[in-house]
């Protein structure tokens, strides 16, 4: 394992090939739950948080139980209902275990479900890391540290949009334009300024 | 309701990218040319009548507590046909849509019509209802994949539409075009949709 490819990986996921801005994943919270910025953080922390387990647990999905059973081409099916599950399970742990943290991030939840960008990291994963001559141990390691980072990516993408629609509130937006036709056009300005970090050299 | 309004709401009315901003994630990932819109409309349209049919016929037996889950496995049966047959007979379309097709799971316009829709209709009228968002979808994708591919590369179909002197403009086929194509684009069936509004109001009073 090389520390180099690692920070490349955690740079690269959150900024040149930001979930949200380069790769189109998870847009409809992008959308949906970026009003204020408290609520934006909260359903960027859950983000995050399922975005990690579920990378680690679709990594062993699918090295211990669809590549030896040559069942790979059951990989969506199998994803889908394992971050399902995880979703629900992660909700009803953190409700037994810290009630002031599910009221926080209770209502994010079940909407993380279906949301794009989990399912897309596990494929992502699949792709990038262990469909390679990469050894268990080190892909293990990149798939996790690549989930961690994406959620962080997807974090900011959130926080940042939710800062400028507040500011946006107080601008006269044209009445045809208002809610998400303006949050793509400032969307489209934000990723001309994350396409800047794509000349980056790691 | 009149059987052709069921299928033709999709199209203007109810379209699930620009009225209902559903299934956002495809439409603005595999927009950058119209033949990948074409085939990310298609391999969703499929999806969308095979689930909405399957779901219509067992509505009757899934226990509603559990029916997400269970629209959500058939919904991923149908991807994954879609998945292996792209992959054996369109090799070129499945690498150039590449995460978007296992993605299709996720598409809440297919879940927003099982749920909203299928789970409550009979067969005839859910097929019906998945072939019209099915081609709304489409539509939406193909609006958004001709301005993309004309502006942002002078083709449209892969034939040129400009002379040679044309500059392309790139950021459009770039992720930024697609977020300011898919806003204009909403603001305007916005307007549209405020003037026919007006116009309903004054015929009213009048």
């Amino acid at each position: 394992m090389d520390l180099g490819q690692l920070f490349a990986i955690i740079i690269g996921a959150i900024f040149v090939s930001n979930f949200v801005l380069a790769r189109f994943l998870g847009l409809c919270p992008f959308v949906g739950v970026s009003k204020d910025p408290a609520s934006a953080l909260g359903m960027g922390m859950a983000v995050i948080f399922v975005m990690t387990i579920a990378s680690l647990v679709t990594w062993f999905v699918y090295v211990f139980v669809l590549e030896p059973l040559g069942i790979t081409y059951l990989r969506t099916i199998a994803f889908i209902l394992v971050i399902a599950t995880l979703v629900q399970f992660v909700e009803m742990v953190i409700e037994k275990t810290s009630p002031a943290l599910h009221r926080s991030l209770g209502i994010y939840l079940p909407l993380i479900t279906t949301n794009c960008a989990v399912l897309g990291v596990a494929v992502v994963n699949v792709d990038d890391f262990i469909i390679t001559d990469l050894p268990n141990t080190v892909s293990f390691i990149y798939t996790v540290v690549h989930g961690l980072a994406a959620g962080v990516g997807f974090t900011l993408a959130l926080v940042l949009m939710a800062s400028i629609r507040q500011r946006l509130q107080l601008g006269g937006v044209p009445k045809s334009m208002q809610g998400i036709p303006i949050t793509f056009i400032v969307a489209g300005l934000m990723a001309i300024a994350f396409l800047g970090f794509s000349g980056l050299k790691i | 309701m009149s059987v052709m309004k069921e299928f033709t709401k999709g199209f203007y009315k109810e379209n699930p990218v620009f009225r209902l901003a559903l299934g956002l994630c495809p439409a603005l990932a595999v927009s950058t040319s119209v033949e990948n819109a074409l085939g990310m409309g298609a391999a969703a349209t499929f999806v969308l009548i095979g689930s909405n049919m399957v779901i219509s016929i067992l509505r009757k037996f899934i226990p509603a507590k559990v029916r997400i889950p269970c629209f959500i496995v058939i919904i991923a049966s149908f991807v994954t046909i879609v998945e292996l047959m792209m992959g054996a007979y369109l090799p070129e379309l499945s690498k150039s849509l590449g995460i978007f097709i296992p993605l299709i799971v996720v598409n809440c316009v297919i879940l927003g019509r099982a749920e909203a829709y299928a789970s409550k209709h009979g067969i005839f009228l859910s097929v019906l209802d998945g072939i019209g968002m099915g081609l709304g979808f489409t539509f939406a994708l193909v609006l958004l994949g001709a301005i993309r591919e004309i502006l942002g590369d002078g083709k449209l179909m892969g034939y040129m539409v400009f002379g040679p002197g044309f500059q392309p403009v790139l950021l459009m086929i770039l992720a930024p075009g697609a977020f300011i194509t898919l806003g204009l684009l909403m603001g305007y069936f916005n307007t549209l949709d405020d003037r026919r509004k007006r116009k309903l109001e004054k015929d009213a009073s009048s």
